[in-house]
């Protein structure tokens, strides 16, 4: 019993294929525009790809290869959408609202009402059901619109990035409630958080300009990301190239570094990701000598606090960060379109295939 | 939101056009130039530019008699606005620039009279009298008046409020007749349409309706006719600022060529 | 808009003050120069005479009854126009509008050659029993045709601005096309609907060329007040600008209704409290 999707809508440059296990929940991340609501769309059956396949629990939800043209209607898919606005129909109460999805599934009143108050509990909204929409806050209205969404006991849960519209004080909360609804659930959710990622999810897969680009463990993808995106998302430094003898050659760049997931010498000719923490990266005036260190000249591009510190962006589109003390920002008077030395230990420099 | 807002306006605006198009627009002269006034020269003829008020039943038959007029009269110039009498009468009581009254019923011009707005008196220049207006195929077979009052039979006439209308009632009397019409109309115009769509199987009105329609609707002439003659006045309008012109043009109406025009298109003598 | 109000930046310069009061004068001005003719000693017996009355009766009948069909015609159209997607869309769309822009006698002439006994269709329905020339029905199809888009049009918007995002939910909660109508698209755009409707039942209200090119004019069956209106023009004034001040008010009356009960539906949510992203939602949904 399993849920897979592969699907191809040509006018956007997307093509995807993707399966979620039972009680699996996968995070989708991508850039705006990577294709993520595409991806959600075409499951949900709110947008018709060129072409692919989709099943779930057995049950075709669309079969578009060439010579047939199955295609089942959205509210015969078991896909309960949840978007990043909580939509509750504003002219239906709370406990009218969740009792939606049963009703239409064909319950009487009665037992819709009765579906709606139990998943009401689950969210712990239960004193919120007669009231209308419009008089809940953003966070209890996408609580309650999570209860809707469970209420309609979807195959397949799709939330678009539900934490997006809410405040900061409400996103925790709600964080927790998924965390806990979405436990054993077989659900796909598009998030630009990487806490929701490793919070909620079981695996995360990175979309790319309409491909996938990475998928793996939450965990795993965070620790050795292969996709510049995914090292955004982990908070790494990233270079792609070729592995050398001691390192990874990208363009002019020779990086020294270290690997631990392949036994022996590096794998070398083939391609290859450096990946180092901004916090190993130090920023010196001049080109320095000494030990095995990684050594370059770059042009400052951006200057951003971070933290306590601040953030140095540079090199090539400020794709390099150092994140130096406000202090040595100071001392070396960093301003942007100043040449610098980017130095490296090579200890901190992870270097693996991509 | 603001485009929703835009298109309600949007509808607001058509709305009251809609609402203004229940008052039909009367007629009034496009171009109304200041009648100069001018003695006839040494050949008689008279110059200038008067403005001719006359009923819509004239429309053939004074569009015809302007055109004469001019080409007897080089300098001169006939403008003509065409409405209902009692328009036209409410538009000149309201100040319009007329310069001649043709009215299609002795009413309004006593109106206009009463009011001492006309120059002089009127004078009757011709009489019009009601007749049935069939199909060309007359579904229903009408032959007489009596005809008329068969049950089933479609009938159309004027609403007694216009002059029309009060015809064919002192017609319904004079008959000993009672009809049902399907509809009564505001305009003698209405009438005849509904007739020549093949709406109604016949309508009451004039015999130069009738003659004007030509072959789209037939005539069938009745006795009880003679019971209501319309007359129709002339007269200067008081205010006229070409009465020299204003009476040559009367005077051409009343006289031979204008009868014989009149007469033309189904007009009785006075 | 709101912002204004609140006595924000404007952005109106002053001449335009001057030309805007122009405009509404030239609309108020004929409108109190109409009820300064009113005889108003005789205003009452005027306006309560049987011909009157019947017309005002007739003219509230019809509309009424019009406005039904509009509905029952235009939400449909309406829901094809905003939802759909098909060849022709367009052309469709200026079709059904047309009639906004055209003189209606120039649609009762169309009436008359489609319904009228010599009609595209009169002669088919005169075989089945049914006689359109002359009748109330007749009225009621001239009224509905000049009314129609204003029904389309206000549905169209309404359905627009909504979006299609609430249905979109419903629709993967489980709820098929019918429901998703019947229980999410209808009642989001009720304010528009109910404001189309109203506009319709104006419209249909001040109807006169169509329906008197198509319909006749006959006491109680076919006159409608604008009807008498030009007809009491002939010859009693008096008895014209009384039952003209009556359908203005009725006008008045109906139009600001149409103009209350989307704002009404606006000024809700933030009644109540604080106007939190669901409120903001569902208000920009609804107006």
């Amino acid at each position: 019993m399993t849920f897979s999707v592969q699907a191809a809508v040509a006018g956007r440059g997307f093509d995807v294929s993707l399966a979620v296990g039972p009680g699996e929940t996968v995070a989708v991340m991508g850039a705006n525009g990577a294709g993520k609501s595409t991806l959600l769309n075409v499951i949900a059956g709110l947008l018709h790809p060129d072409s692919g396949t989709a099943e779930l629990d057995g049950r075709t939800l669309f079969d578009l290869t060439a010579g047939r043209g199955q295609w089942t209607a959205p509210h015969r898919r078991g896909t309960a959408l949840l978007a990043q606005e909580p939509l509750l129909f504003p002219h239906l109460s709370v406990l009218d609202n969740v009792a939606f999805g049963p009703r239409s599934a064909g319950a009487s009143k009665a037992a819709a009402r009765e579906t709606a108050l139990r998943w009401l509990a689950e969210v712990e909204a239960t004193e919120l059901q007669s009231r209308r929409p419009a008089e809940l806050s953003g966070g209890q209205a996408q609580r309650v619109a999570v209860a809707r969404a469970l209420a309609a006991e979807p195959g397949l849960l799709l939330l678009d990035e539900p934490m997006a519209a809410l405040d900061i004080h409400a996103a925790p909360l709600l964080r927790r409630l998924l965390k806990r609804v979405l436990a054993g659930r077989r659900a796909i959710i598009i998030t630009h958080d990487v806490l929701d990622a490793l919070m909620l999810a079981d695996r995360v897969v990175i979309l790319e300009n309409g491909r996938i680009s990475e998928e793996g463990p939450t965990r795993e993808v965070l620790r050795r990301p292969r996709s510049r995106f995914a090292a955004g998302l982990a908070g790494l430094n990233f270079v792609a190239g070729g592995i050398t003898e001691h390192g990874l050659r990208a363009g002019v760049l020779n990086l020294y570094g270290q690997h631990h997931d392949v036994p022996g010498p590096l794998p070398a000719g083939q391609p290859g990701v450096a990946v180092f923490p901004p916090s190993a990266v130090s920023v010196f005036p001049s080109e320095a000598h000494g030990s095995p260190r990684n050594s370059f000249a770059v042009t400052i591009t951006d200057l951003e606090p971070h933290g306590d510190g601040i953030r140095v962006r540079a090199g090539d589109g400020g794709q390099l960060s150092a994140d130096i003390t406000p202090a040595a920002s100071a001392d070396l008077g960093l301003a942007p379109g100043m040449e610098v030395y980017f130095v490296i230990k090579a200890g901190a420099v992870a270097i693996y295939p991509s | 939101m603001s485009t929703r807002k835009h298109a309600r306006y949007a509808l607001i605006a058509a709305l009251l056009l809609g609402l203004a198009a229940c008052a039909p627009a009367s007629t009034t002269p496009t171009a109304s130039q200041p009648a100069t006034s001018q003695s006839p020269d040494a050949t008689g003829q008279v110059s200038g530019t008067i403005t001719v008020f006359a009923a819509a039943s004239l429309k053939a038959t004074f569009t015809q008699l302007a055109s004469d007029f001019e080409a007897k009269n080089p300098g001169a110039k006939i403008l003509l606005s065409f409405a209902g009498s009692s328009d036209l009468a409410t538009q000149i009581t309201q100040g319009a620039p007329a310069d001649v009254f043709a009215s299609a019923d002795t009413k309004n011009m006593t109106r206009l009279a009463d009011t001492k707005l006309l120059d002089g008196t009127a004078k009757n220049f011709a009489t019009n009298v009601l007749e049935i207006a069939v199909p060309p195929s007359n579904p229903a077979s009408i032959a007489s008046f009596v005809d008329l009052a068969r049950p089933g039979v479609k009938v159309v006439v004027c609403a007694s409020q216009v002059p029309c209308g009060a015809a064919a009632d002192t017609v319904e009397k004079a008959a000993g007749v009672t009809l049902s019409p399907v509809s009564e109309e505001s305009s003698v115009t209405d009438v005849l349409g509904k007739v020549t769509s093949g709406e109604a199987d016949a309508g009451l009105v004039y015999v130069t309706d009738v003659i004007g329609a030509g072959d789209k609707v037939k005539g069938i002439p009745f006795d009880e006719s003679g019971k209501a003659v319309n007359t129709y006045p002339i007269a200067t309008v008081g205010s006229s600022r070409n009465k020299e012109l204003a009476a040559a043009f009367i005077a051409m109406v009343t006289g031979p060529d204008g009868q014989k025009t009149l007469s033309d298109a189904g007009f009785g003598a006075p | 808009m709101k912002q204004a109000m609140n006595g924000g930046y404007g952005g109106v310069p002053r001449w335009i003050y001057v030309l805007a009061a122009a405009g509404g004068l030239f609309v108020v001005l004929p409108l109190a120069a109409m009820v300064a003719k009113v005889n108003w000693s005789q205003f009452i017996p005027l306006i309560t005479s049987e011909a009157s009355l019947q017309a005002l009766g007739l003219s509230l009948r019809t509309s009424a009854a019009s406005t039904v069909l509009c509905i029952v015609l235009g939400v449909p159209l309406a829901l094809v126009l905003a939802r759909g997607s098909f060849p022709g869309q367009r052309v469709l769309r200026s079709l059904v509008l047309l009639p906004l822009v055209l003189p209606p006698v120039v649609g009762g002439i169309a009436l008359l050659y489609t319904f009228g006994r010599q009609g595209l269709l009169g002669r088919t329905l005169e075989v089945a029993g049914l006689q359109i020339a002359f009748s109330t029905t007749a009225v009621i199809l001239a009224q509905t045709f000049v009314a129609l888009p204003f029904l389309v049009v206000s549905l169209e918007g309404a359905l627009r601005t909504a979006g299609n995002r609430y249905e979109a939910v419903a629709a993967t909660l489980g709820a098929g096309p019918t429901t998703v109508l019947r229980r999410v698209t209808l009642p989001l755009v009720l304010p528009g609907l109910a404001s189309g409707a109203v506009l319709s039942f104006a419209r249909s209200l001040g109807e006169f060329g169509a329906t008197l090119t198509f319909a006749g004019s006959l006491q109680g069956v076919t006159r409608t007040l604008p009807l008498e209106i030009y007809l009491q023009r002939e010859t009693d004034a008096d008895a014209a600008v009384a039952l003209s001040l009556v359908l203005v008010a009725v006008a008045v009356a109906v139009v600001a209704l149409a103009y209350r009960s989307p704002r009404a539906a606006e000024r809700a949510p933030a009644h109540s409290g604080e106007r939190t992203t669901t409120a903001r939602a569902a208000g920009g949904a609804v107006r």
